[in-house]
């Protein structure tokens, strides 16, 4: 691969990635601050889950940039094979969520989670070798 | 404190593993479809939309999306990622069993990975106890869902 293709090529990776991450914890985020949509639809039915979602501003802003992600996820794809884009994209994201989880959602990313962080990196790797 | 997921929550684990594999699988069929898009012409985005396989993988990652954030309302960012790894696996071994491709021994060393990072993780709590002092995002906690956190002690 010419290296101006390839620049190109981890550029996007990191791009989609970093938008993912974004998206994933402002998400996570937002479901922590809504509460157990089981208990939700319980006591206020299906659209009161939906209502109870769809009103949070840390969700729209996830959904936005999840959005973005997904754009350029598309335009990723066009450039690069899916062997290489969805383990490079899913390693990048798996790491830096963990990164945030414990930085942003203040989540306890004990040495278990940490572990299985790298395993799921190692093991995505393998798989599109 | 011991935690435990309801059979209905790891139905719901369950989907999010599939949805997100078969949905990511069919956008890159319709985008081998569609054709290569440059920075000049990323209008053609917006024709893919179009492309059955583009809507079936964007249906799919919507059902793939709902149920994410159903899981994320009850277990933690962490715990819900190698779920969605775990989709590989089962593409790899969908591929082994009922495409009859082969698979080399390093995706099988792949495989077992991605299941310990799993098992790792499903051993552990589903959502690690946060004090409302440090948790920027606390939200309404009742005591049936209180009985499925644990203090998240380490290995």
């Amino acid at each position: 691969m010419h290296v101006a293709t390839r620049l190109l090529a981890w550029s996007c990776i990191g791009l989609v990635a970093c938008l993912a991450i974004a998206g994933e914890v402002l998400i996570a985020a937002a479901m922590r601050q809504v509460g157990d949509l089981d208990d939700i639809r319980a006591h206020s039915g299906l659209p009161g889950a939906i209502r109870a979602v769809l009103t949070n501003r840390i969700f729209l802003t996830g959904a936005f940039c999840m959005a973005l992600n997904f754009f350029a996820m598309l335009y990723t794809l066009s450039l690069i094979d899916l062997s290489l884009a969805a383990p490079g994209i899913a390693s990048f994201t798996y790491i830096g969520n963990a990164i945030a989880a414990k930085l942003f959602l203040k989540e306890n990313v004990d040495r278990r989670r940490w572990l299985a962080t790298g395993f799921v990196c190692a093991g995505v790797y393998l798989l599109a070798k | 404190m011991k935690h435990s997921l309801a059979p209905k929550q790891y139905l719901i684990l369950l989907a999010v593993m599939l949805t997100a594999s078969f949905g990511d699988s069919l956008l890159k069929r319709g985008m081998s479809q569609v054709g290569a898009v440059d920075s000049h012409h990323l209008g053609l985005l917006f024709h893919a939309i179009f492309n059955l396989n583009i809507v079936a993988g964007i249906v799919l990652l919507i059902g793939f999306f709902a149920c994410y954030m159903v899981a994320l309302s009850w277990a933690d960012l962490t715990f819900v990622m190698p779920a969605t790894a775990f989709g590989n696996v089962m593409i790899a071994l969908l591929s082994r069993f009922w495409l009859h491709e082969h698979l080399s021994v390093s995706r099988w060393i792949g495989i077992l990975l991605l299941t310990c990072a799993v098992g790792f993780v499903a051993n552990g709590p589903s959502r690690t106890e946060h004090s409302p002092e440090s948790d920027p995002f606390a939200g309404p906690r009742k005591p049936s869902s209180l009985a499925r956190m644990d203090s998240g002690v380490g290995l």
